[in-house]
């Protein structure tokens, strides 16, 4: 057993340091890198070849080890640089058109996927399918050349300003089992019939809906097989996986920032540091967020060895999603009063902890909500009977 | 970055897995609850037989010369069947002591003897104050002549009641620091004015009162240097927190596999409730707790073997553990209702120990406050 970095992996922390070291500005004022749209940022990422970072070279990518791959994403997240502009293609659509895609797809999108040129928004939820994301109603029904593509997606992150969507559609309705009738589809944002509406959050960041009047794309727009959408939406985690792993390093900047706002402020005469509730609740704190890199680690580890680690990258999520929530909590209780202001000399961080304490509702929710995954832990990690 | 046992700890874990299911049935458990001496001696003389005593030491001491984290991983084996007896006292608290601090003399009298599993060791530190630090040592040992008398009360000393020598901390200065001033010594249990005491706990777990009244002992006796004890007290307390650690994280492994055997075959409104949504929550909480911990047992007693700076690691590992062993046990218990209640089922033996083992070495708010003090807080 073996927990120490290699030199590779310490040069390529340190490499990745001081180019965000000289390509982000020290004051500026950004939030989650996640939610972020920075397309010259991510131009630039482009130009170090990281956008491919866990590509195969045959593919124009570096073929970095998942480990290094993990290094990468938290370098990102902590220093909080943008990831909207590029996240999902790096992640999700580049891997699995990698895998599954055809000639002319891989062709036509991964070349520009490597730049930063083109954007994609994930159209996968919708009225009737959040957590039962088989229970897409979205059909596209072949006509000629074509698809004809009719129904709502909603909670689309970057559908106002993505290129394509990368969505589940169904194309076949009549399937004895619903999630063998979806199939994979890549759709140009600029095709006829689509409109994009803008739902705000509490968080300032949008989501959006997508609604699909009658929109024809051609029959290349299938990913993949037809039908075969649900399985390359089940397995393409795992670069999502990894990726989602530095999340836990962006939690700790912000950790990171409350312990030192702890020993410089006083209350009542004493630095905070010295209360001893407060360095119970930020002892817990660091315990959590060990325990959130270490199983960061032990994903990407395993995912090294060729297994795909299914219930432990879903406790990953839970915990890491879990963690945000309190560590968002701690960091407002500390601030008292102060957390909730937004803005001005007398808010702290700018406002960063209070926007974090809502925007910490996110994660826990998103990418299937804490309690399906439990269930699927449950299901089909410790083998108990289906309920 | 390898996260794996290696093939000869995975071979050690299944031998360790088969040789203590076989061997120490719970029937044995419970048995040796209620004894006077509180372990086996044909069990303890098998597990020397092949080798355990003298694991982590060197061939010359007629070790295996084995590492750290392969007594971890045996201490974990002995967690998961809830091994009663000195094998921690004697191994943790007494030979690692004698290894990293001992003369060539005390190695040689001790160590072959502690491999062969002749002699019980045990150490005599926490005292009434029930602290862990240097500055709970109060118990005083003075020099007189050629030897040094001691005069005190050790409390919570684990199987001192079967021990051959007790490594005692004593305050022989008061030193500018509560760390400097404190001296060990290897005390013969039979020395004259020794007086052992088993006191009951809920662990059933031989936790002893030992009062030194005038107790003379040898300048030989001596382990270390005078007045500079604490350090090697301090490097026993990280290795034996992280064993400790590795025996509780066994703990939690076994309740979790007994629990979901339980769910799966238990039949309540005609099916199993493994299959009802609650506890498919529980058992994934359960779960979760377990990974998490061994993920970090692993990763901290690496560090701990590799002799790397850990006491913040330390402290995080056992705090975490701590709370994750005694959530585990408990949820255990609900999943298994009424039956779990009752002294005849095993998935209590394992309750009771979580919260044994949470105590000792320091609970979570200690763990949590040296981890605020590494921290720079």
């Amino acid at each position: 057993m073996d927990f120490g970095f290699t030199q590779e992996e310490e040069a390529f922390r340190q490499e990745i340091r001081e180019f965000l070291r000289q390509e982000l500005a020290p004051d500026r004022k950004e939030r989650t890198p996640l939610e972020q749209f920075n397309p010259d940022f991510t131009r630039k990422l482009a130009e170090r070849g990281w956008l491919g970072v866990g590509w195969p070279k045959e593919y124009g990518g570096l073929g970095r080890p998942y480990t290094q791959q993990l290094v990468y994403s938290e370098e990102m997240m902590y220093h909080r640089a943008p990831a909207g502009a590029h996240i999902l293609a790096q992640n999700m659509v580049g891997p699995t058109l990698i895998r599954v895609g055809s000639e002319e797809h891989k062709r036509e999108f991964l070349p520009k996927i490597l730049k930063g040129e083109i954007v994609f928004c994930l159209g996968y939820t919708e009225p009737n399918a959040g957590t039962d994301l088989a229970n897409c109603q979205t059909t596209a029904l072949a006509d000629g050349d074509e698809y004809i593509i009719n129904g709502q997606k909603l909670f689309t992150s970057f559908a106002g300003q993505a290129d394509y969507a990368w969505m589940t559609v169904r194309t076949d309705p009549n399937a004895p089992k619903r999630h063998r009738g979806i199939s994979m589809f890549i759709v140009d944002m600029k095709t006829p019939g689509i409109t994009v509406g803008k739902l705000d959050t509490m968080w300032d960041y949008p989501l959006y809906e997508v609604f699909f009047d009658n929109v024809r794309v051609p029959k290349t727009a299938v990913v993949g097989e037809l039908n075969q959408g649900w399985h390359y939406l089940t397995t393409a985690l795992d670069h999502e996986r990894v990726f989602m792993g530095g999340v836990v390093a962006q939690h700790r900047r912000l950790f990171e920032d409350m312990v030192q706002y702890a020993k410089e402020t006083h209350r009542d005469g004493k630095p905070l540091s010295e209360d001893p509730v407060i360095r119970q609740r930020l002892a817990q704190l660091a315990i959590d967020l060990e325990i959130g890199r270490l199983f960061a680690y032990r994903v990407a580890w395993l995912l090294g060895q060729g297994t795909v680690p299914f219930a432990e990258a879903s406790m990953t999520k839970i915990f890491t999603s879990e963690l945000e929530r309190r560590l968002a909590n701690t960091a407002m209780q500390i601030l008292g009063l102060y957390g909730p202001l937004t803005e001005g000399a007398q808010a702290p961080f700018d406002g960063y902890m209070g926007w974090e304490y809502k925007f910490s509702l996110m994660q826990a929710v998103g990418g299937g909500s804490n309690e399906i995954e439990r269930i699927l832990i449950a299901i089909a990690g410790l083998g108990l009977p289906r309920p | 970055m390898d996260l794996d046992l290696t093939e000869e700890q995975e071979m050690l874990q299944t031998m360790a897995r088969d040789f203590l299911t076989k061997e120490c049935p719970k029937s044995l458990v419970r048995e040796l609850e209620e004894d006077e001496k509180g372990y086996s001696p044909e069990l303890w003389r098998k597990m020397a037989e092949l080798g355990w005593m003298g694991l982590v030491l060197p061939a010359e001491y007629d070790g295996m010369e084995m590492g750290f984290l392969d007594l971890i991983i045996l201490l974990q084996e002995m967690g998961r069947n809830i091994l009663p007896g000195p094998f921690f006292c004697t191994v943790v608290l007494g030979s690692l002591p004698i290894l990293s601090a001992g003369t060539e003399e005390q190695k040689k009298e001790f160590l072959p003897k502690i491999a062969s599993g002749e002699m019980i060791l045990t150490m005599a530190l926490t005292e009434p104050n029930g602290r862990y630090d240097a500055a709970g040592v109060e118990t005083k040992a003075v020099a007189q002549g050629d030897s040094f008398v001691i005069n005190g009360t050790k409390l919570f000393v684990e199987n001192a009641h079967i021990a051959d020598y007790m490594i005692c901390a004593t305050r022989t200065t008061e030193g500018a620091t509560p760390e400097e001033g404190i001296t060990l010594f290897l005390v013969d249990a039979k020395s004259p004015g020794t007086k052992v005491e088993v006191i009951p706990t809920m662990g059933d777990d031989k936790l002893c009162e030992v009062v030194f009244d005038n107790v003379s002992v040898p300048l030989s006796s001596l382990l270390g240097e005078v007045d500079n004890g604490w350090s090697i007290v301090a490097r026993t307390l990280e290795q034996a927190t992280m064993a400790k650690c590795a025996e509780m994280v066994g703990g939690a492994e076994a309740a979790l596999d007994m629990t979901l055997d339980y769910v799966k075959e238990r039949v309540q409104y005609n099916r199993p409730i493994g299959s009802f949504q609650v506890v498919q929550h529980y058992c994934a909480n359960m779960w979760t707790n377990v990974v998490t911990s061994r993920n970090i047992l692993y990763k901290t007693a690496w560090k701990v073997g590799e002799g790397l700076p850990a006491t913040g690691d330390v402290a995080a590992a056992k705090g975490w553990i701590n709370e994750a062993y005694k959530f585990v046990t408990e949820r255990a218990v609900q999943c298994h209702g009424a039956i779990g209640l009752t002294r005849d089922h095993d998935i209590g033996l394992y309750y009771r120990r979580a919260k044994a083992g949470e105590l000792v070495f320091g609970d979570t708010d200690f763990q949590k406050e040296i981890v605020a003090q590494q921290m720079g807080l």
